[in-house]
């Protein structure tokens, strides 16, 4: 009984990338008298196959112009396969971005309308769901403005408050959540459990390891275009991790993040109620520095403090900052910092790896990251 | 051949037309009245020019009306192959991103145009009656006459649309081949004017000439001063060499369309 949703079986992708403006009849008639090929192969996918399994939550990893986006496309339908095959069991998203076919030149309401039709709803449909999308929003006083007014954050909500509409067994997700606030990407997390509670088959593309170590339930690394390794999604998280930071430190940049200054944290101890964070800092000129951290949770900051005005940074050494959780909910934390220029406030050089660290408690009365006291009045 | 027009298919061929519409006539006073005050104006100046100042076609019954449904016609085939073209390459957006089948945005672009003909012939309608042309029975026809016009157009949409996507060239290309093919069509003068029988032969060939004629026939008069091709082939094989052109465009066109439709995300 093969169970799967989506089957890539050797699937190769090439463009002709032309080399010069090649889209007029002159050129591809010198070129033809010339024999001259007027394009080069470039090799996007090299021979990958995978397989997706029914209920999947499918991480795809890699670095920007590895692959990913048109890997996505192919399973899409967007372009077709070089050579292989892609075999897909189940009605498919067919789009891979939101808000595709928005016009800015129409209003809320129109782009909505049309936007739903893409998505394969009849107007019936639509006017049904209408009040849904809109509420989900929140932009009802909007809704008879042209798109060009809105902020584009309010444009990835409409398109967003759209998207989930569709009812496919597939979806195809191309890094969401690189847009939007906290509040947004709190309600695309929720989303995703959502699909998972449902079921849904979901792959997933992004940069962003917090989430797919959060949501998936396996994952595949691409480079280059070839499918580096397959896993599970703390595995796939920790090689790309891995490979990253030997890209940042290989390459003597003469960048911002040069090796003159380095930083790196550490969680020293941890009791009860405080997390006691160890700061080591180096840099080789005596620039006056400071340093900031911030205390992330599911991939956003929640917190930031730096000790500007507060200490001075010159030269190595390490510095500690002791952080009472008790203000926190429970949860996983994670911890970044950077050490700044303080005549320019350039960043100069940032930790290479968070640090991780939990807090116990599972309130069901409390969530997000801030510990808010019992001040209900009734 | 039922999935084509599935009700999916059929949503998104209605939202993107209503867009074209919204979009069409943003900014403007009067909207869609344009739709109606374009023809009326294009009239005007057909009657003050070709008939108050040129004289031409006095021995063709209703010349002025005569005129203007070939305006109107040979306007509708322009403005289809027109905007057809550029449909693809101006969807780019939504080709490179969306899995929708890509007949549909120049099957949707064909029926805007289809619908600002029917506006147009609202016109020829009202001017019809004000002229007292008589209603003939062979107006029946012209409904056929308007789909072998709508089929011949779709079929070179097809193939202009698919072929812009590789060479952009072609849309100036298109552009001289319409000049040509308006002063080579009968519409401003009457077929009568050409003297020598194997050229007129040759023109009513065209299926835009073939229809336009027809077209007048059937709906404004049977003078004998109306060429047709069935007139001047007198009943031989020849006159089907329109319909015969018409039936291998689209052939043509859909062929080319469906072969590079698959590339069209990556060649945008």
């Amino acid at each position: 009984m093969e169970d799967f949703a989506i089957k890539v079986e050797n699937v190769s992708k090439e463009f002709r990338l032309p080399h010069e403006r090649n889209s007029s009849i002159k050129s591809a008639v010198v070129n033809f008298y010339k024999q001259k090929k007027g394009y080069e192969i470039q090799k996007a996918l090299k021979d990958v196959s995978f397989e997706v399994k029914k209920g999947e939550f499918f991480g795809i990893v890699g670095r920007n112009g590895s692959g990913k986006s048109t890997l996505l496309k192919l399973l899409a339908g967007i372009y077709v396969p070089t050579k292989g095959q892609v075999h897909v069991r189940g009605s498919l998203t067919p789009f891979i971005e939101l808000g595709v076919g928005f016009n800015a030149e129409l209003t809320g309401r129109e782009n909505i309308f049309l936007n739903g039709a893409l998505l394969g709803f009849s107007r019936k449909d639509m006017h049904k769901m209408y009040k849904d999308i809109v509420d989900f929003a929140e932009l009802e006083r909007f809704m008879d403005q042209k798109l060009k007014n809105y902020s584009s954050g309010m444009q990835v909500r409409l398109a967003f408050s759209i998207a989930i509409r569709a009812q496919s067994d597939i979806l195809l997700l191309d890094e969401v959540l690189a847009v939007g606030d906290a509040a947004f990407q709190q309600k695309c997390f929720n989303y995703f459990e959502d699909l998972k509670q449902l079921g849904k088959t979901v792959v997933f593309v992004s940069h962003d390891m917090v989430a797919i170590k959060r949501f998936c339930t396996k994952a595949i690394y691409i480079k280059d275009g070839s499918l580096i390794h397959s896993g599970s999604p703390s595995e796939i998280s920790d090689i790309y991790t891995e490979e990253n930071i030997d890209r940042s430190t290989d390459g003597n940049s003469e960048g911002a993040l040069s090796k003159a200054n380095q930083i790196a944290i550490k969680i020293k101890e941890q009791s009860q109620d405080n997390v006691k964070i160890e700061i080591g800092y180096k840099s080789k000129n005596k620039d006056p520095m400071y340093i900031g951290i911030s205390i992330l949770k599911d991939g956003i900051s929640v917190a930031e403090i730096s000790t500007l005005g507060k200490h001075k940074i010159v030269g190595n050494g390490r510095i500690f900052y002791n952080l009472n959780t008790d203000m926190l909910n429970g949860g996983i934390y994670q911890i970044g910092g950077g050490l700044f220029r303080l005549n320019n406030k350039e960043l100069v050089a940032a930790t290479s790896k968070r640090q991780e660290f939990a807090v116990k408690g599972s309130d069901p009365s409390k969530g997000a990251a801030l510990r808010l006291p019992e001040a209900w009045e009734a | 051949m039922r999935h084509y027009f599935s009700k999916k298919n059929r949503a998104l061929v209605a939202e993107l037309v209503r867009t074209d519409f919204k979009l069409r006539y943003q900014g403007s006073v009067l909207g869609y009245a344009w739709s109606l005050l374009r023809p009326l104006f294009l009239f005007v100046i057909l009657y003050v020019v070709f008939v108050r100042f040129i004289k031409l076609g006095t021995d063709v019954p209703h010349y002025p009306i005569y005129l203007l449904l070939g305006v109107v016609l040979w306007n509708f085939f322009n403005e289809m192959t027109v905007q057809s073209l550029g449909s693809i390459v101006g969807r780019g957006d939504l080709i490179r991103k969306i899995r929708i089948p890509r007949w549909i945005i120049v099957l949707s672009s064909s029926i805007s145009a289809l619908i600002n003909l029917f506006l147009n012939l609202i016109v020829v309608t009202v001017f019809l009656f004000i002229n007292h042309v008589d209603l003939l029975r062979t107006t029946l026809w012209l409904p056929l006459i308007l789909l072998e016009i709508y089929v011949f157009a779709l079929g070179l949409s097809l193939f202009l649309s698919a072929a812009f996507v590789k060479f952009r060239d072609v849309n100036y290309i298109w552009e001289v081949i319409l000049q040509a093919g308006f002063y080579l069509t009968p519409i401003l003068y009457p077929l009568t004017k050409i003297t020598n029988v194997t050229f007129q032969k040759l023109i009513i060939l065209n299926p835009m000439a073939q229809s336009i004629q027809d077209a007048r026939y059937a709906t404004i008069t049977h003078s004998d001063k109306v060429i047709t091709a069935h007139r001047l082939f007198q009943g031989g094989w020849f006159e089907y060499i329109p319909f015969a052109l018409v039936a291998l465009v689209l052939l043509m066109g859909v062929t080319y369309f469906k072969r590079q439709s698959e590339y069209f995300a990556e060649n945008i």
